[in-house]
C-alpha cells in the first residue's frame, strides 16, 4: 500500500514515515497545517487535525 | 506476554515513545482510539491486562477511566488520582492537608473577595488560573487592581460558570526557571529545569529543558506529593523559593517528549515497566 498522500489543505505530496499509525499527528512541510492520520478500511488517509479544545493538555 | 491497552485520542510523540518502549520490553500494545469506541459495558470486550489512559482530552480520559474501573479493569492512572490532579484547587487542598510547601492560594467568586485575599497576602503580583486546564492556557499574572478588574469582568460577562470560580495563587519569583519532575510509582525517575525568559515556563510554551539533579529535597517533596494524591504516573511542577522547593501543580497524563534526551532517562520505559509491575501486583 502506498505511503504517499496528498495534503488536504495545499495538495502537497506527503510521504508518511514507516511506523506511522492511525490518530498520529503530522505537519505538512509545505503549508505547516497540522494533520491527523486517519485509519480506514482502505488504509491510512490524511485530514486536518482537530482544533485544540479547552480541556486538552497533560 | 503482557497486553497493554493504550487508550489515546490523537497520538503524540509521547504515545509513539510508549509504543516503541513497550515493543522493546516485550509488551503487546493494543491501541484504542477513545473517540472511536463505545463505552457500553454490555458490549465492550476487555482483551488486555492493564489499561494506560493517554487521552489529550481530560474529559474523555476521565469518562474512560471511570468506565474501565467499573468493569474492574486495572487502569493507570486511577480515577481518584485523575480527579485530584485535573483540578488545581483540589490538588492544592490535598497538598495543604498533607502539609506540603506550595504557593499561597485561595478560591474566590467575585472581585471584592479577590481584592481582600490579595490585600491579606501583602498585594500584587498574583496569578489566576483555571482550575482545569493545561499548557499554561488562560493563566494570568496580575500586577495591579486595573488588571484584576479587567480579567474578572471579562470572565463574569463572557465565561462559563466554571470560569467564574477564581483560583488565585501567590506569584513566586523564580530564578528564570522552574522544575518538572517525573514520578512513577512513588519514585522520582528524572527531572528537568525549564528555563524561560517568560514567567510561564511550560516547554509547550517555549521553555528550554535541561537536566535537573535529583537532590534529597526534590525527592522528598515529590515522594510526599505523590503519596498525597494517590501515586501512579505523575509529573510535578516545582518552584525554587527562598524557603525551599515548593510544589505547584501535578499532571496525571504527562508529556515528556522534551525530557528524555536532557535527562538520559527513558521515561517511556519507566512507565511501561510500572504498568508491568501493576499487573504483577494484581496477579
Amino acid at each position: 500500500m502506498s505511503n504517499t498522500h496528498i495534503c488536504p489543505t495545499c495538495d502537497e505530496e506527503i510521504t508518511l514515515p514507516e511506523g506511522t499509525v492511525a490518530a498520529e499527528l503530522i505537519t505538512c512541510d509545505e503549508c505547516e497545517t497540522m494533520l491527523e492520520v486517519v485509519g480506514g478500511p482502505d488504509g491510512l488517509t490524511l485530514t486536518e487535525a482537530p482544533e485544540v479544545e479547552e480541556d486538552w493538555g497533560e | 506476554m503482557m497486553r497493554l491497552g493504550l487508550f489515546h485520542s490523537t497520538i503524540r510523540a509521547e504515545e509513539k515513545l510508549l509504543i516503541s518502549s513497550a515493543k522493546e520490553l516485550g509488551v503487546e500494545v493494543k491501541l484504542y482510539d477513545i473517540r472511536k469506541i463505545n463505552l457500553d459495558p454490555e458490549s465492550f470486550v476487555v482483551d488486555f491486562d492493564v489499561a494506560l489512559e493517554r487521552s489529550v482530552s481530560t474529559t474523555k480520559g476521565r469518562h474512560l477511566v471511570r468506565f474501565l474501573e467499573g468493569l474492574d479493569v486495572p487502569v493507570l492512572n486511577s480515577s481518584s488520582v485523575a480527579t485530584i490532579c485535573e483540578d488545581k484547587f483540589l490538588t492544592a487542598m490535598v497538598l495543604h492537608k498533607a502539609n506540603l510547601r506550595q504557593p499561597k492560594f485561595a478560591m474566590v467568586f467575585d472581585e471584592q473577595h479577590a481584592k481582600e485575599v490579595i490585600n491579606d497576602w501583602g498585594g500584587y503580583p498574583v496569578v489566576t488560573k483555571p482550575t482545569i486546564g493545561s499548557w499554561g492556557r488562560l493563566i494570568s499574572k496580575i500586577n495591579d487592581d486595573d488588571a484584576l478588574e479587567a480579567i474578572i469582568d471579562h470572565k463574569m460577562v463572557l465565561g462559563s460558570p466554571e470560569q467564574k470560580a477564581f483560583f488565585i495563587q501567590e506569584f513566586i519569583e523564580k530564578p528564570g526557571r522552574d522544575i518538572r519532575a517525573f514520578v512513577v510509582g512513588g519514585k522520582v525517575i528524572a527531572a528537568i529545569y525549564r528555563d524561560s525568559t517568560h514567567w510561564i515556563t511550560n516547554t509547550a510554551r517555549g521553555g528550554q529543558a535541561s537536566n535537573c539533579p535529583l537532590t534529597d529535597e526534590l525527592q522528598e517533596i515529590c515522594q510526599r506529593s505523590s503519596e498525597a494524591v494517590g501515586g501512579g504516573i505523575l509529573a510535578m511542577d516545582l518552584f525554587e523559593s527562598p524557603q525551599g522547593l515548593m510544589i505547584n501543580e501535578i499532571n496525571h497524563t504527562m508529556e515528556f517528549r522534551n525530557s528524555e534526551k536532557p535527562t538520559g532517562v527513558s521515561i517511556s520505559s519507566e512507565i511501561i515497566n510500572y504498568c508491568i509491575e501493576s499487573q504483577n501486583v494484581k496477579n
